[in-house]
């Protein structure tokens, strides 16, 4: 290539207005072994950008991150339902039922059969106190124990 | 599409997506998780891709998304120090064209211009994309990728000069 049409190229090269042709012709040129003394400065630079054309991607691809999102996803769904299930099943069992247990018309019968609901209330707590009984026992044995001491 | 179908699909232009990346966070392992994140990203929108004409303009830009987040990220955190450190490393830009790395040289060169203009650089220069495939996948005009190329292409050229000259011209 003519070195004037070189400096041309050049000049129109760093205005940024040579085609991918012309920057070619270019990159040739400069790699070539006869390149002028005074341009030898920019030989690093095309030389520089031809050597990095070559760099290649060597990695392989999880490509199977897909799948394992869903599997990620599902747990996640999967300890959310459980979690609300319990919520939800303490939430309601703890929750007080409002059911309609009848009333009495007559304050005499009302009266009657609390008096009879406490009765049973009442007998249920003997059946507890008669296994107290035998406290009694230890009681008066602490006693005369306390009073030989003296 | 399973599989293999994507992978043929995606082969011409991974190396380009890597290339990229690389170009813009510069450590080869954040280049290789961007572009696993971004072909991963791609392959989950699988359905949704015939609707794309080009799939490789829409992988570029999502790795320039993926990357420019990716610097804003490491910008907020305290991973500013060690781009202070590796710019404090260009300094000795001198001693290091003693060494007679002038690729090395070059790369930092280019790696020290603005994120955008490295971006087209690595398209127009690398790849040899046209104006208008860069204006695309950028998602900017053609005229503003030709101004912040030969932007580029003249910082790089007075960097080269104020070196080339270095010692040799009374400024």
């Amino acid at each position: 290539m003519e070195l004037k049409l070189v400096e041309q190229l050049l000049e129109k090269y760093f205005q940024g207005e040579t085609t991918i042709a012309e920057e070619k012709q270019l990159k040739a040129y400069f790699s070539s072994n006869d390149v002028a003394p005074h341009l030898a400065r920019y030989h690093a630079l095309f030389g520089y950008f031809e050597t990095q054309k070559v760099k290649q991607f060597e990695q392989k691809l999880p490509l199977q991150h897909r799948k394992q999102r869903t599997v990620k996803w599902i747990g996640i769904v999967a300890s959310f339902v459980v979690l609300f299930g319990l919520a939800s099943f303490y939430f309601y069992s703890y929750e007080p039922k409002y059911e309609d247990l009848g009333t009495y018309n007559s304050p005499e019968d009302a009266f009657a059969a609390t008096q009879k609901a406490l009765l049973m209330v009442s007998e249920q707590v003997n059946i507890g106190m008669e296994s107290v009984v035998y406290l009694e026992e230890y009681e008066k044995t602490k006693k005369t124990i306390f009073k030989s001491k003296k | 599409m399973n599989q293999n179908e994507f992978i043929q699909l995606i082969t011409p232009f991974k190396d380009k997506l890597f290339r990229l990346a690389k170009r813009m966070l510069v450590s080869k392992e954040e280049a290789e998780d961007a572009t696993q994140e971004v072909l991963v990203r791609l392959w989950n929108k699988n359905s949704s891709l015939e609707q794309y004409n080009s799939l490789e303009a829409l992988a570029i830009t999502m790795t320039k998304n993926y990357c420019l987040d990716q610097l804003k990220s490491k910008r907020a955190s305290n991973l500013q120090i060690v781009h202070n450190n590796y710019q404090d490393r260009q300094a000795s830009v001198e001693t290091q064209i003693e060494h007679q790395n002038t690729l090395q040289w070059i790369e930092k060169l280019v790696n020290n211009l603005p994120e955008q203009q490295r971006l087209i650089v690595q398209l127009r220069e690398i790849e040899e994309y046209e104006f208008s495939k860069i204006a695309q996948v950028l998602e900017m005009n053609e005229t503003a990728v030709r101004v912040a190329l030969s932007r580029a292409r003249k910082t790089l050229r007075e960097q080269i000069e104020k070196v080339h000259n270095y010692g040799t011209q009374v400024s």
